[in-house]
């Protein structure tokens, strides 16, 4: 029996002296750094950066709701606001979310490579992020948007007087840095796995994040080029989409959703992978059916792109294009049942530990099983025409994004907090807040599905014609507050366990994924000190690996580190 | 930061988180047809647009596309053919490791590279400017004194929309000439210097297989504007 491969101490006194975050403390050192675990902790204050400005939108937005007079705002200050939160949220904090900070983080942990293929490809993709959030914030502060997130033609090229334009260069720049975190994900992902790591012995976690690539290469510069178009009318008078000026502005529509339906998936996949890596741990069990969630993450990629003409049933599409929309919207819900099956069934017997981390992921299952069963109201046509445009899309897509992707976002980061920090958090107020998110979150958004089926539109302040509608508002609003508080939380007790947490010891929570059994905590800057040989398969879960939690330190070690053997004693 | 340039494992050319050069080189090579493809769907949703809108309005299309030049496009797709040619030839050189027939036939490249944009942008589109045929508020305007004075016209709304896209095309594919010349100019350089990141031939094979794409997308934007049938 081989020993350990790493050095990595099992205890915290033994935490390594030397890791990626104290090997430099200069400022330079970290806005000049290459190592993916530095950026992915850069990219994490950029997207809690923007999450607290979009979540500020929202607040406004739920405060003006709750009168039906919507006394707070004039018409287009609320446009913008709403335009702000949306922009905000899904170009600054959603895409880039998980893949760009736990991914990052993560992804050359658990392929066993000491980064990313490009690392300086990947600190440009940082900047890029970072300037043109800029720039869209500066377009706020100065004239703002009001043609919604979506940018529909003639409304964000003839009719419009703000910062369209300047907004557009924006997300177009934007654009690119997802791109080069996708490059540099796909060319890590296909060369850079270690030594018997082969596709079925990847966490599905890598899985989700190559899916997400591939459907972001596809997808972001169909978008990047059709929103720079919309730039080129605004900005230059030219003429493609704009119906005054002979353009077809349903092409712009086709052209748009071909990237921003497919980009809810580069939104929620990431957060399946965070999901199957989280209830595998904390039902000690392997994942039930690898294969299938593996490949349903590629399926969902596939089937993903077929699907956006489910967005336009009222537009001019025709019926018979819009009976295929709505049969392909329906097979996509198949790869994703096939995902929620198999996450059920992992716990199934297996003996489940509701630590933080778990109760995200339980909360994300439920969330985004009502989330997704929504979507087949709207994925039929039929139901879809009444339901269009009204409060049940928006809380649809909020169960899907806030409670798919955020909740899995937020379960992501305290199941991998300790890695990334070298800290434990306070396992109370974890509970605490992700029960608080949980009610918080429904109490917003099952009101509001009520609303929509009512018929309350989206995108209105005022609803006076219909003043029964309040009391759901207000429910909403109420649900809201409880949301942000629950919020907050987290930014609070996280940040203080940076500052002043306990030491966490090697692997809290004794998960089988190489960045937890190979790689220190918090890791060296190269992660592995030595190269890794893989020969077992991915969550290598059993029960006689917890029996010996007891035993003494060594033992546990030689044990734990059955599955590996040197390189050289491989070959 | 440190360690990233500390530790080499397969000599000096091996980035810190490869093993060895192959490893380096395949990686690179997906990572540039990753880059490719992302590409293709840039300039693939342009040609979407330009096939819908010529598929509706094939007749004005035809009568607009006729104040293009198809003998500047011609020399242009020429000189471009040249180009790709040359590169060809750079890669195939750079294979043999002759570095003066390497730089050579990169100089030919830029060359031609020039050349493409010296006729686009002194001939074909002043040309245009002239008229001031530029898809602006005031292009109906000058697109029916144009028609006018040329005898025949198309609907001055379809004119604007092919104007548009052929400057948003060709204007595109134009800025990846350029950074296409810097990238090439670049690595010249690089080869000059006998730089440390030029292992072999796979850095002159991916500045190839990037302009390989840039002159492919000529080939289709050629026939697409300059030659339209009636």
């Amino acid at each position: 029996m081989s020993a350990a491969v790493q050095e990595p101490p099992q205890s915290d006194e033994q935490q390594p002296r030397k890791n990626f975050l104290n090997a430099d403390h200069t400022i330079k050192s970290w806005l000049l750094t290459v190592d993916h675990k530095r950026i992915g902790m850069m990219y994490l204050l950029g997207v809690t950066f923007f999450f607290f400005l979009g979540g500020i939108a929202a607040a406004m937005i739920r405060a003006e709701l709750t009168s039906p007079r919507g006394g707070l705002m004039s018409s287009e200050f609320y446009n913008k606001t709403f335009s702000a939160h949306g922009i905000l949220m899904i170009f600054f904090f959603l895409i880039p979310s998980i893949p760009a900070t736990l991914g990052n983080f993560l992804l050359p942990q658990m392929i066993g490579a000491r980064d990313l293929a490009f690392p300086r490809l990947n600190l440009a993709s940082w900047y890029v992020y970072m300037i043109s959030g800029i720039i869209v914030l500066i377009a706020m502060l100065t004239g703002g948007v009001s043609a919604g997130w979506t940018f529909y033609v003639p409304l964000s090229s003839s009719y419009t007087n703000d910062q369209v334009a300047l907004t557009l260069v924006g997300l177009f720049l934007s654009g690119f840095s997802s791109i080069m975190t996708a490059v540099n994900f796909i060319a890590t992902i296909h060369k850079m796995r270690a030594p018997g790591l082969t596709w079925f012995r990847l966490p599905l976690y890598v899985w989700s994040h190559y899916a997400t690539s591939i459907i972001i290469i596809l997808g972001t510069p169909v978008v990047a080029i059709t929103l720079f178009l919309v730039v080129m009318e605004n900005a230059f008078g030219f003429a493609i989409f704009d119906p005054a000026r002979g353009g077809d502005p349903v092409l712009f529509q086709h052209l748009f959703w071909f990237y921003s339906h497919p980009a809810v998936y580069i939104m929620v996949l990431p957060g399946m992978g965070v999901i199957s890596e989280i209830i595998t741990c904390f039902s000690r069990r392997a994942i039930f059916g690898y294969k299938f969630v593996a490949y349903s993450s590629m399926a969902i990629a596939l089937v993903g792109f077929l699907v956006w003409g489910h967005h336009m049933y009222i537009s001019s599409q025709s019926t018979y294009l819009g009976i295929a929309f709505s049969l392909l919207s329906f097979l996509v819900a198949i790869p994703s049942a096939v995902k929620v099956f198999n996450w059920s069934l992992t716990m199934y017997k297996g003996s489940v530990h509701f630590s933080t981390p778990m109760i995200y992921a339980l909360a994300f299952i439920g969330l985004f099983v009502i989330g997704g069963l929504t979507g087949l109201f709207l994925a039929s046509a039929g139901t879809d025409i009444h339901l269009t445009g009204t409060y049940f899309i928006v809380a649809h897509f909020h169960y899907v994004m806030v409670g798919g992707s955020i909740v899995a976002f937020l379960g992501g980061i305290h199941f991998w907090w300790p890695k990334m920090t070298g800290k434990l958090y306070s396992e109370y107020w974890g509970k605490f807040s992700a029960i608080v998110i949980f009610v918080g979150f429904n109490l917003t958004f099952f009101p509001q599905f009520i609303l929509g089926y009512l018929g309350m539109p989206r995108r209105y302040h005022y609803y006076d014609f219909a003043p029964e509608w309040q009391f759901y508002h207000i429910l909403s609003t109420a649900g809201s507050s409880i949301l942000g508080f629950g919020f907050l939380l987290p930014a609070i007790y996280l940040t203080h366990s940076f500052l002043k947490g306990k030491r966490s010891p090697h692997n809290p929570w004794g998960a089988r994924g190489l960045e937890w059994t190979h790689v220190a905590t918090p890791p060296i800057t190269e992660n592995f000190s030595e190269p890794v040989v893989v020969n077992f398969d991915a969550y290598a879960y059993d029960p006689e690996a917890d029996a010996i939690e007891g035993l003494p330190e060594e033992e546990q070690q030689i044990i734990l580190a059955g599955g590996t053997t040197k390189k050289e004693e491989l070959l | 930061m440190s360690a990233h340039t500390l530790e080499k494992h397969d000599g000096e050319e091996v980035y810190f988180q490869f093993e060895d050069i192959d490893q380096q080189q395949e990686t690179y090579i997906v990572g540039m047809w990753s880059f490719l493809v992302t590409e293709v769907m840039f300039f693939g949703a342009m040609f979407l647009i330009y096939t819908l809108y010529r598929w509706n309005y094939h007749i004005d299309f035809y009568i607009v596309h006729k104040s293009l030049s198809w003998m500047w496009g011609g020399i242009n797709t020429f000189i471009l053919l040249v180009s790709s040619f040359a590169i060809a030839a750079a890669v195939h050189f750079a294979m043999k490791k002759d570095k003066a027939k390497q730089l050579m036939w990169l100089t030919v490249t830029q060359v031609c590279a020039v050349a493409f944009l010296a006729i686009k942008f002194s001939i074909e589109w002043p040309e245009k400017f002239s008229h001031g045929l530029i898809p602006d508020g005031a292009f109906q305007q000058n697109y029916t004194a144009y028609a006018l004075e040329k005898g025949y016209g198309a609907m001055p709304d379809i004119a604007r929309i092919f104007y548009s896209l052929y400057f948003t095309m060709t204007g595109l594919h134009a800025l990846h000439i350029i950074i296409g010349i810097g990238i090439i100019g670049v690595l010249m350089y690089k080869i000059w210097k006998d730089d440390k990141i030029i292992t072999d031939y796979i850095p002159t094979e991916m500045v190839g297989l990037y302009w390989h794409f840039v002159d492919l997308v000529w080939i289709f934007l050629f026939p697409l504007f300059y030659l339209i049938p009636a």
